[in-house]
């Protein structure tokens, strides 16, 4: 198969854009589809400061690399769950990917925190992936926010969106579908600009940028993840993807064209600040604060209920 | 030739040479979900695979939620 740019050996063959590409012609193609995104939504203003939520995954460690590349103003934030091993290991992709750079890291533990997943899943008997969704959104917002940045960035990509707007639709979470677009405005003094560059970019198209980059990144999956809801609708999306190339491309596209402005009309409640951590929050407590309120009130039940 | 699956950190040795796209329809693995390496190159379905080859089979799909 030949590149279609230069007519080189391909490396790369892209169904969805009916295209194939060499290594130096796919680097072109993938930098120009992430500014595409960037300037087509207008998430990025030159010399923002920019918090990037970084996992040691390939898709966060693309976007870092591709924005730092691009000249942004750059900081990483890793986030450690807690999840043994394989939190070490993330962690150490992470730190050796800013050092290679010289790019500022931010790390935060939640081991440190007494709230490693795994502990908070069980002590609240909820999936690990929900509690960690919930505890990674309270940490990057709190982050952005303290340290002022400008923009939060996430590495989410075509997959986590098409599968996201999956499960929305088949629930018809139309609050969640209202807020699914790739550039999530403040809706409080206390929040900062949340941005997905990589949202039109499959998962594929980003391995293959950090793998031509040379990124280092975790391949090992989460331990928790499996069995996990996100993963049974990207596996539906990717067989619709084979028998019709381009499904995934379209169904966010199309959505966020044609649904998802009818979403965002419907009034939004705005946040109060938490009681708790004075983060915005829509009850007295945020999610976050009232996870952990449930996690000291089973420990103290669990240790009251210990012989003295 | 002996094929490496990663993350399932297993290996299958399989004979004769086929191209990329049968392989991956022999491992059950759909195109698009991984990337098929032979040394520092990536292969695309069509490439031929030899049974002296080392091949990594990495796949690409993460998440959670």
């Amino acid at each position: 198969m030949k590149c279609r740019r230069c007519g080189a050996r391909a490396e790369v063959q892209l169904r969805a854009h009916n295209t194939a590409f060499c290594r130096p012609c796919y680097l072109f193609f993938f930098r120009r589809q992430v500014e595409r995104a960037i300037d087509a939504q207008r998430m990025l203003v030159a010399g923002e400061r920019i918090l990037v939520a970084v996992s040691g995954g390939k898709d966060s460690l693309a976007l870092w690399d591709m924005l730092a590349d691009l000249g942004h103003d750059t900081t990483g934030l890793y986030l450690g769950l807690g999840i043994g091993e394989y939190s070490d290991r993330s962690r150490e992709k992470v730190e050796q990917f800013a050092a290679a750079r010289g790019l500022p890291l931010r790390v935060v533990k939640l081991e440190d925190e007494q709230l490693a997943v795994p502990g908070v899943a069980a002590a609240t008997r909820r999936a690990p992936c929900a509690a960690c969704g919930t505890m990674k959104r309270h940490y990057f917002d709190a982050a952005a926010f303290a340290g002022g940045f400008d923009v939060l960035a996430t590495g989410h990509n075509l997959d986590d969106e098409a599968a996201r707007l999956l499960g929305n639709v088949l629930r018809w979470q139309k609050d969640h579908l209202a807020r699914q677009r790739p550039v999530l405005p403040p809706s409080h003094p206390k929040f900062v600009r949340k941005v997905k560059p990589l949202y039109l970019t499959s998962e594929y198209e980003t391995a293959v940028y950090a793998f031509m980059r040379g990124i280092d990144y975790i391949v090992d999956e989460c331990p928790n993840a499996a069995g996990a809801t996100q993963l049974l609708y990207k596996g539906a999306l990717d067989r619709l993807e084979v028998a019709s190339p381009g499904t995934k491309l379209a169904f966010v596209k199309e959505f966020l064209r044609s649904a998802q402005p009818a979403f965002a009309a419907v009034e939004q409640r705005e946040p109060m600040e938490c009681a708790g951590c004075g983060m915005p929050a829509y009850g007295v407590l945020c999610s976050f604060c009232s996870l952990v309120r449930e996690v000291e009130n089973r420990r103290a039940r669990t240790s009251s209920a210990l012989p003295a | 030739m002996r094929v490496h699956l990663r993350p399932q950190r297993r290996t299958v040795e399989l004979r004769g040479p086929r191209r990329v796209g049968a392989l991956l329809a022999e491992l059950g693995i759909l195109p698009g979900t991984a990337m098929v390496i032979r040394g520092e190159l990536l292969l695309t379905e069509g490439d031929v695979v030899d049974e002296s080859d080392e091949i990594e089979i990495r796949a690409v799909i993460s998440g959670g939620a």
